[in-house]
């Protein structure tokens, strides 16, 4: 309890007005913030997590007690360097790690929500998180930034708030959900509703959980993150601590052992009905139709300097889906670096310790940084 | 090679958008953003020094000119240079039409392979040349269209593009090349540097 109560929130009194008409206010955002705003308040960068991230990015995730998502890139001396910048993450709507989602306790029945909870788009995510910055007194932010989902809402609040941030970087995302990220949400939610615990979304957190359907959801995502070349690389047909097949149903197969054992971990930090809404957001996710099938005006007139990152092994999210971020840029004369690392390890390479990309976020954002206060001066 | 880039910068006026084809590690950009008030992009093939701008703040994007200049829209850009890569791609004549296209003037600078020492090579040695600008053989050069400031001017001539100035560069001596001179100019030109227009 303790920990909860370490957790950083706002209650977001306004009205917020959802895509799907529904409206909430007096809700809760979690969120957390490494390094400091200094006296300019010129140097906040916000972050936006996936899919199953939350607000803590860096350090040691005082509930999960594991390391933040995004430790790798996010702490003093990295590439998000909060010696040097003032760092803030929120947990998305409809997440499970404070904010408000369908495990809130409803004060009128004192259950969670569940599935009365509204349908949420990667929209009001962001219109969502940007009561933080009036919260925080940020007037501008040096960058938004995320990868996969939250590269997603990177777009979008560039495209809601034009030049509220300086610099923009959405690193393996799209702007436009593919069928193929579709069938794979759908099929990870389908296992989530099979589980007879599911029980329509109405389970109790504390006893019975959709646990094998929700791990089974995990384990399918989490192939599609990973690229054929480093599974076959890490795990080939090793055989899991035994010297022979077993013809059996077992985990015989390193690479099934690894899966099971993803799946297990998820479930004890994860809500399965988050799982269902967030990854239901992603899905409507479709900025290029929102302006009329033309991705370039959800841009029009920014003065923001956008860097777009892809990966050789992403097949989730693929290189030729963030160029097409490039390219709707260029067409309008947007200021736009993009670069695709090389790696083998897939769509999950943006949070792991992939070098290239880790040292080149970390020399961009500090040149331009100072490229802009010299500028100012 | 200084003395391309003080000729480049003459051409360009302040206050313009610029795309760098094949921007290399960004030195010219960079040389370009000191000495001008210039928006200046950039292009390049290789991810090694895509990385290497995008570390130093350049707006550069990986890509190769022969397929990704497409996404440029029509005179998007004040001035669009090539600078000594036009022989390295599969189709030079694509790629100039190309900059043409997205750039109200374009720059171009080629390797002249009509300078003497590249001729007396061939005629004497009976070799491909191999020199300080071209260091390579000919089973490894990246070079597959080579060509010479008369070769250049034959070109622009078919193709209807109008050569606005042209540049000698000889070791750091810079000059004009006009049509009278033109012959001479393609025997010690080591470098020729052309602005055009459609």
């Amino acid at each position: 309890m303790s920990d909860l109560n370490k957790m950083k929130n706002i209650i977001i009194e306004k009205t917020l007005k959802l895509d799907c008409g529904k409206e909430i206010s007096n809700f809760p955002l979690a969120y957390e913030t490494y390094g400091n705003l200094n006296e300019k308040k010129d140097n906040a960068i916000l972050i936006f997590h996936a899919l199953t991230g939350d607000q803590y990015a860096s350090g040691i995730n005082p509930i999960t007690k594991k390391e933040g998502w995004w430790n790798y890139a996010v702490g003093p001396g990295k590439s998000f360097d909060t010696d040097k910048f003032f760092v803030i993450c929120a947990n998305v709507i409809g997440g499970c790690m404070g904010s408000y989602g369908p495990g809130t306790i409803d004060p009128l029945t004192n259950k969670p929500i569940g599935t009365n909870f509204p349908v949420i788009t990667i929209n009001d995510m962001v219109n969502a998180q940007y009561n933080l910055l009036d919260y925080l007194k940020i007037e501008k932010l040096f960058a938004v930034a995320g990868g996969s989902m939250g590269g997603m809402q990177v777009l979008q609040f560039v495209s809601n708030f034009p030049n509220k941030a300086r610099v923009a970087l959405p690193i393996a995302c799209t702007s436009s959900h593919s069928a193929q990220n579709i069938a794979f949400n759908e099929l990870g939610r389908q296992a989530i509703m099979s589980d007879s615990n599911w029980k329509e979304g109405s389970y109790d957190e504390k006893s019975t959980n959709p646990d094998k359907g929700l791990a089974v959801a995990r384990m399918a995502a989490h192939i599609t993150y990973l690229s054929k070349q480093g599974l076959q690389e890490k795990f080939g047909r090793n055989l899991q601590e035994r010297s022979d097949l077993k013809f059996g149903f077992d985990a015989d197969f390193q690479i099934e052992s690894y899966l099971r054992y993803q799946g297990s971990v998820f479930v004890d930090r994860f809500d399965a009905n988050s799982y269902l809404y967030i990854t239901r957001a992603m899905d409507y996710f479709d900025l290029t139709k929102q302006f009329g099938g033309n991705l370039s005006k959800a841009f029009k007139d920014t003065k923001t300097k956008f860097f777009i990152i892809s990966f050789t092994s992403d097949w989730l999210y693929p290189t030729s889906e963030n160029k097409d971020i490039v390219i709707a840029l260029n067409a309008i004369g947007a200021d736009v670096g993009f670069v695709e690392i090389k790696t083998d390890k897939g769509h999950d390479s943006f949070l792991l310790d992939v070098p290239d990309f880790l040292s080149t976020i970390k020399n961009y954002l500090n040149t331009t940084y100072s490229n802009i206060n010299e500028r100012r001066i | 090679m200084k003395e391309e880039f003080k000729v480049i910068s003459k051409f360009i006026q302040e206050k313009s958008r610029v795309l760098d084809v094949g921007c290399g590690d960004g030195i010219l950009m960079e040389y370009l953003s000191k000495n001008k008030v210039v928006d200046v992009r950039g292009l390049e093939i290789s991810k090694e020094k895509v990385k290497k701008c995008l570390s130093n703040g350049l707006a550069v994007i990986e890509g190769d000119a022969e397929n990704d200049l497409k996404q440029f829209p029509d005179l998007s850009f004040d001035y669009v240079i090539l600078s000594q890569t036009l022989q390295a791609f599969m189709s030079p004549e694509n790629v100039i039409e190309n900059l043409l296209r997205v750039g109200k003037k374009v720059i171009v600078t080629i390797p002249n392979f009509g300078h003497w020492k590249v001729r007396l090579d061939l005629l004497l040695k009976g070799e491909m040349p191999v020199t300080n600008n071209l260091p390579y053989q000919w089973y490894n050069t990246p070079n597959l269209h080579m060509c010479t400031i008369q070769d250049f001017y034959n070109f622009c001539n078919n193709k209807r593009v109008n050569i606005y100035k042209s540049i000698s560069l000889n070791g750091e001596k810079i000059s004009n090349i006009t049509t009278s001179n033109l012959k001479y100019k393609n025997l010690i030109s080591e470098l020729g540097i052309f602005l055009l227009e459609k």
